[in-house]
């Protein structure tokens, strides 16, 4: 492999750099980086005038639902979806069947990631912070970081137990591993489909408080106050309560991490009126004010990363009664476009701290290793247009689920290549 | 003037002109109730399927009778069990229906939003029967239609819906049609029973049957549900009974007549003591007949111009 990345705007926020440059990659590496470089007609040249050339993008909470889910999403098809939505690297939920509770399950995970798609998108196990997620007994972490995982998470239910959360929190500290919590408190969620406000008032629907979300990230903030070494990570925070609860915290000193959906900063409670099901997710779509907060909170930096919970299910699986209905979109491949339509456009963030969400900070959480653009790094790159626009067409997903509710919705902003692994795609 | 939808799926969002229409409409079935022969063609060659995914008798003979009336082919399928729980999803449920050639659906069910589900996935008319706590508009109607009968109009008149908010499709429908017909409506209840923001409908809020009771001319009671106090939401029958539960000796302290409506069923001597409930006040029987009546002007309305 010869690239010639032509004249692209280079945003490296691991080295503090954003300028226009020439790259020229050679087996997978970035040989030499420099303005206006010539290279012999063996490079293949892309001409990146006016696009973006980043450090690999990588969203770290992706559903990829193998082993056991395989008619939802396969880890072949959730990674052609990642490549075709501009990420060189996901990290996948244990919420799978088996869990991702034990070596080999993650083993499995990682290996089928290096084989399928030219093993261009790397596959981080997020592991079950406890057996089978019951929420009961650790699960084997130490064995879990040597088979790969880069997190813990019980992600789809809370780590419920005060007790058990405290434990996970200490265990995990010694990887200097994050606990990375879906912050709900059970008791007050069950049957629960929607956030419970005015919408679900109108709609009499059964509704998810907001506050169900902030009581769990509050004790979480107080154990973390208690074990001190250890680090937190919210999962998909939705409400303006929970990132205030993260801000203080945060300038308390404390290791807390957050990230926010692409949905949660772009929908709210209004798109349920349509009983579509593809509005449907856990934490639900909250109130214009949570929106609000999402995007105050993502550019003072209390939200560190944007990722897209991607959570496929078949069309007959949503094709039901609402409150049947199971919960999530996916959203791999609407991300980049919803976040430059609904973030940099409209001066919430630069592209610059774009990629700092999308990229630098989730490495940063999960102790993954930097991405530089410099001479002799690996190319791990994502090549972005912020400009063009695009109607999203879900019948085009790569996905093998075509649950999203942004189907037919006007974008600026798409990934138009990727480079990993000495493998690139262009699209 | 005609209906804007080709279906009922609630009241939320009808205008006065439409909802004037069906009550208007509902008066001339009304007459025809109290002729020796009941049953008049509009609907003849045309099949109603009532799919009632709910137990129900009153709602479902109440349609059975209105389509019957309207000379309508009448088919009905109840099942206690949600269509998931039979292995057979309510999508594959319509689409079997639909290839029977129906041309219009009722349908109870008890997930919000299962009637506009089902409007998107048949071409035949959808009627909402009631679909979970969201809405019940042909009930809300002949709530609308009972009080027109009694006061000669809705504008201005003042209805309390007390008991159980949250989980009523009632009150909503009543809510919805109520505001739209420049009514004013408030609502009693337990704090734990009224549902957030409720007062951003547009009505008002009580804790005590003794303050809102000098202040309105109906009382619509709602049906309380002995499960509500097994989640945590009250604590006993006896105690919901003194707090809010309506009794003659009540209304009589307010020294007017107030007007009684209950859905139905009635706990007798829980949320409505028997003497009001039979009591020369009550509508509560006129509302079983004028429901009828509504269900065939919603029916003519909807099939008839098909």
């Amino acid at each position: 492999m010869k690239l010639h990345l032509k004249g692209g705007r280079l945003i490296d926020p691991v080295s503090g750099k954003d300028e226009v440059a020439d790259i020229l990659v050679v087996e997978g590496r970035i040989e030499k980086l420099g303005t206006s470089l010539s290279a012999d007609p063996s490079f293949q040249v892309l001409d990146l005038k006016n696009k973006i050339v980043a450090p690999g993008f990588i969203d770290m909470h992706v559903h990829l639902r193998e082993p056991g889910y395989e008619h939802k999403e396969t880890i072949e098809s959730g990674c052609a979806a990642a490549a075709a939505g501009g990420f060189t690297a996901v990290c996948c939920m244990p919420n799978t069947n088996p869990a991702i509770d034990e070596e080999s399950v993650a083993r499995y995970v990682r290996e089928k990631g290096k084989q399928v798609c030219d093993g261009i998108v790397d596959v981080y196990p997020i592991a079950a912070a406890t057996k089978g997620r019951q929420g009961e007994e650790l699960a084997p972490m130490a064995e879990l970081v040597e088979a790969g995982a880069v997190g813990f998470s019980d992600d789809g239910s809370p780590i419920a137990s005060a007790e058990m959360m405290r434990r996970a929190l200490e265990y995990a500290s010694m990887f200097h591993l994050p606990i990375l919590q879906h912050a709900e408190e059970p008791t007050m969620t069950k049957g629960g489909c929607m956030n419970e406000g005015f919408t679900s008032t109108r709609l009499g629907m059964p509704g998810i408080p907001s506050v169900a979300e902030e009581l769990m990230i509050a004790r979480d903030i107080l154990l973390l106050r208690y074990v001190r070494q250890a680090r937190y990570h919210v999962a998909h925070i939705s409400t303006r309560g929970s990132v205030d609860l993260v801000r203080a915290a945060k300038r308390a000193g404390l290791p807390v991490t957050c990230e926010v959906t692409p949905h949660h900063f772009t929908l709210t409670e209004d798109a349920v009126s349509s009983f579509d099901t593809n509005t449907k997710m856990n934490p639900p779509l909250r109130t214009r004010e949570d929106v609000d907060a999402m995007k105050e909170g993502l550019r003072d930096g209390t939200i560190d990363v944007i990722a897209t919970d991607h959570a496929p299910h078949t069309i007959d699986e949503k094709e039901v009664e609402y409150t049947q209905a199971p919960f999530g979109i996916i959203g791999l491949e609407t991300a980049i476009g919803l976040s430059i339509t609904g973030l940099v456009r409209t001066n919430v963030l630069s592209l610059y701290q774009l990629v700092e969400k999308f990229s630098t900070n989730p490495r940063k959480i999960l102790s993954l290793p930097p991405i530089r653009i410099a001479e002799g790094e690996r190319a791990n790159l994502t090549l972005i247009d912020p400009e063009v626009q695009w109607r999203v067409d879900v019948a085009q997903s790569r996905s093998k689920s075509r649950n999203t509710p942004f189907h037919g919705h006007q974008l600026r902003g798409k990934a138009i290549g990727i480079i990993n692994n000495d493998r690139y795609l262009l699209f | 003037m005609k209906l804007q939808s080709r279906h009922l799926l609630g009241l939320e969002g009808m205008s006065k002109e439409e909802l004037t229409l069906i009550l208007d409409t509902a008066v001339s079935f009304r007459e025809i109730l109290d002729r020796p022969i009941k049953k008049v063609p509009p609907l003849q060659g045309k099949t109603v399927v009532n799919l009632f995914f709910e137990s129900s008798t009153r709602t479902r003979i109440s349609f059975e009778l209105a389509e019957r009336r309207l000379s309508a082919d009448v088919v009905s399928f109840a099942t206690a069990a949600s269509s998931v729980g039979k292995g057979e999803t309510l999508k594959d449920t319509a689409r079997n229906i639909e290839a029977m050639k129906i041309d219009m659906v009722v349908i109870r069910h008890s997930a919000p939003g299962a009637a506009h589900f089902l409007s998107r996935v048949v071409d035949a008319n959808v009627i909402n029967a009631g679909d979970g706590a969201h809405e019940h508009p042909t009930q809300g109607l002949l709530d609308m239609f009972t009080l027109r009968e009694t006061f000669g109009t809705l504008e201005g008149l003042r209805v309390c819906l007390v008991g159980d908010i949250t989980h009523s499709r009632v009150a909503r429908s009543n809510i919805y049609g109520l505001r739209t017909m420049g009514a004013e409506v408030t609502v009693c209840g337990p704090q734990t029973l009224i549902p957030h923001d409720i007062e951003r409908l547009g009505v008002r809020v009580y804790h005590r049957l003794e303050d809102i009771i000098p202040h309105v001319d109906v009382f619509n009671v709602l049906r309380i549900q002995l499960e509500r106090q097994k989640s945590g939401l009250f604590p006993s029958l006896r105690e919901y009974h003194r707090f809010f539960g309506l009794t003659k000796e009540r209304i009589d302290r307010a020294g007017k007549p107030i007007t009684i409506m209950h859905p139905g069923p009635i706990n007798r001597d829980v949320e409505l003591s028997a003497d009001l409930a039979d009591g020369e006040h009550s509508v509560i029987l006129q509302q079983v007949t004028n429901g009828v009546a509504i269900r065939m002007a919603v029916l003519y309305l909807l099939g008839a111009s098909n």
